[in-house]
């Protein structure tokens, strides 16, 4: 056992870049339910996202068309979702669930003849100045873009939300769909759109696990993070900073476990392995638990069929 | 201009219709996606659908594994059903399934060399308890807490899996193998296999279980108290409230019978055609019965029914990945496209289509 080389500067920078892939994908997971549309079908859209991102990239040498790519094909699934949900009327746990499994059996036909492929770097941006600063510096500022545009990405939404009209009516539409009808705003549209930016992000977080967090294809390589995504939402109670919360803490167990792993504890690798989705039931338990039974933190319409009757 | 007007009720002739179509709208996709993939469309989906049934050449080989693939599939549906509709969704059937396998096998292993006929019996009730008790974890946490249940079955697939490798690895790696991962073949242990009944039919224990599930929910649901307040959950949880049901046994309930069923599944697949504990034991049972319940309109007749053609898919793809090339994951999505065409076709049920000129939106 040798837990000398876990230092907290490379432990908090590792921390960052394990936690991106699902703070995108719950990040914009948000952004659908505030709408009042659950979409189970996160881990799909990821999967995807990691193989169109990571073709993209190898195929232009170029990250960032990696990544627009992914952005696009999650997008382009969340709108298969949302034109069965929201114009088929379909239910929306059926569909989700049908995205994710169709999602893993197209990413693993695509990318056949990807196993073992390098894909071209993503380049690391200093922040110039706060990078320079001692130990901080290292930890917070010498990330590559992903990073700091999921931060960013956190602040808008939240500031969408609470700030602007726009995000006035998304959470209209997510609490009472029939209300917001009858105000005369696009419910189907708006969902869309919720629906089409949740894909978006999705895809994004699988090509960063793709490109920057392997970097390299396998299948099935989202191994549930597009679930722990989903559980991450309803953690948040449906709020933007604590998605950040949630997705940090969730990286924070899977890397300190991987070191774990690597400083050979006398714990069996399955159970380290096993531990970061055993401790986010814990702490959906625990967050349910301390809420209690009358607590009402999601969209009201959440999962709601809308059919306008006239 | 396309309207969708609600019916009253959902149409029963449309109901019994959608699958039919979705199949066929399923095929001609199909058909599509293997001509882009550079192989027969045609000849793709006959080797898929008609070869393992009716060729000469494999029919014998391939007619026994449709009712071994049936068998899992039919019995995780069933269980399944019964939550789908009264809304408690149970999408952790696969973690259930290994849970069953693991705990069945570990009493077999327990046992080992020692032949009495008790052995196998105990195994069946384990498998059953283990599955049962991986769906108590998300039911007592629901009921309890009020925590997600689709969010903690699922997270529990991933815990199984991990669980299994260590099995796989550690408690019940076969000692006299010489360190290789994976049980004792417990198809070669007489006590504690569930071998095939009858020859050539591929009928084993699991698949007579199987059947017994269909009648059993057909009987609960059309004769039983529990299946009456089931069906009136689904229709109308407030409803179901005036009528006095209890929301948190029928969760307890509901989650308990389909994860004992996708833990008897796992068992009767660990003892029989799977035959050891091994780390990727687990072949995604649990995920296409989900499909597999859904296409049979949650309804135990048409899950039987449901479950043989998915089972074709399975059969059919292994044959049509030797004969033709056919990559794996094609079946995969070949799978996932008819949950979707399903679901999509699924709004002629509930809702007629009127087509009028101009008018107000």
């Amino acid at each position: 056992m040798d837990l000398s080389s876990i230092d907290l500067v490379t432990l908090v920078a590792a921390l960052m870049v394990a936690s991106t892939p699902i703070l995108l994908a719950a990040i914009g997971e948000l952004v659908v339910e505030k709408s009042g549309v659950l979409n189970l079908g996160v881990e799909g859209m990821m999967i995807t996202g990691a193989i169109t991102g990571f073709m993209g990239a190898v195929a232009t040498g170029s990250p960032v068309f990696g990544f627009l790519f992914a952005a696009l094909s999650g997008a382009g699934m969340a709108f298969l979702f949302g034109f069965l949900t929201q114009y088929l009327l379909s239910n929306q746990v059926a569909t989700g669930l049908a995205l994710t499994l169709f999602g893993l059996g197209l990413s693993s036909m695509l990318g056949q003849g990807y196993q073992g492929v390098r894909p071209p770097s993503t380049p690391r941006l200093d922040i110039p100045v706060l990078s320079d600063i001692p130990v901080l510096g290292q930890m917070f500022f010498s990330h590559d873009l992903m990073v700091y545009l999921s931060l960013v990405l956190i602040v808008l939404v939240w500031a969408l939300l609470k700030f602007t009209r726009a995000g006035l009516i998304l959470r209209a539409v997510g609490e009472s769909h029939d209300a917001a009808h009858a105000l005369g705003f696009k419910v189907v549209r708006i969902r869309m759109l919720a629906i089409m930016f949740g894909g978006a992000c999705a895809g994004l977080g699988g090509a960063y696990l793709s490109l920057v967090r392997v970097p390299q294809w396998a299948d099935g390589m989202t191994a549930g993070a597009g679930w722990i995504a989903l559980a991450i939402v309803v953690f948040a109670s449906w709020k933007p900073v604590w998605i950040l919360v949630g997705a940090y803490l969730f990286g924070g167990m899977t890397v300190l476990q991987l070191k774990l792993q690597v400083a050979n504890i006398p714990v069996p690798v399955e159970y380290l392995s096993m531990a970061p989705f055993v401790i986010t039931i814990l702490v959906m338990v625990v967050v349910s638990a301390l809420r209690g039974p009358g607590f009402v933190g999601a969209p009201a319409a959440l999962t709601k069929v809308f059919h306008a009757s006239n | 201009m396309i309207r969708l007007e609600k019916r009253p009720q959902p149409s029963k002739l449309w109901i019994a219709l959608t699958p039919v179509l979705a199949v066929i709208a399923t095929m001609i996709a199909g058909g599509i996606l293997f001509a882009m993939l550079g192989k027969p469309p045609v000849e793709a989906i006959r080797t898929i659908f008609w070869d393992p049934l009716f060729s000469e050449q494999f029919a014998a080989y391939s007619r026994p594994q449709l009712l071994i693939k049936a068998g899992p599939l039919i019995l995780i549906a069933i269980g399944l059903s019964l939550g789908f509709r009264a809304g408690i969704w149970n999408i952790g059937a696969e973690g259930q399934y290994i849970m069953g396998a693991i705990f069945g096998a570990a009493v077999g292993l327990a046992f080992y060399p020692m032949e009495a006929f008790y052995i196998f019996p105990l195994m069946v009730i384990a498998g059953a308890f283990g599955g049962w008790l991986w769906a108590m974890i998300p039911a007592l946490l629901r009921t309890k807490f009020n925590t997600n249940e689709i969010l903690v079955s699922l997270l529990l697939v991933y815990v199984a899996e991990f669980l299994l490798q260590s099995m796989a690895l550690g408690a019940l790696r076969n000692p006299d193998n010489s360190g290789f991962p994976g049980s004792r073949n417990l198809s070669q242990y007489a006590s504690a296999s569930n071998p095939e009944l009858f020859t050539g039919t591929g009928i084993h224990w699991g698949v007579l279980t199987a059947f017994i599930a269909v009648i059993g929910a057909y009987i609960l649901l059309s004769r039983h108290i529990l299946g009456f307040q089931i069906r009136l959950t689904g229709q109308s949880e407030r409803a179901a409230r005036f009528a006095s049901v209890n929301p948190k046994r029928l969760v307890i309930f509901c989650l308990g019978i389909s994860g004992l069923l996708a833990g008897l599944a796992g068992m009767f697949e660990v003892s029989g055609p799977s035959g050891q504990i091994s780390i990727d034991f687990n072949a995604g049972y649990g995920f296409t019965a989900i499909i597999v319940a859904f296409l049979g309109r949650l309804n135990p007749v048409g899950i039987l029914l449901a479950g043989i053609l998915m089972a074709l898919t399975y059969v059919g793809g292994e044959l049509a990945q030797i004969m033709l090339g056919l990559p794996a994951a094609a079946i995969q999505i070949f799978q996932g496209m008819l949950l979707f065409f399903l679901l999509a076709l699924d709004v002629l049920s509930n809702f007629r289509i009127r087509f009028r000129k101009g008018g107000i939106a």
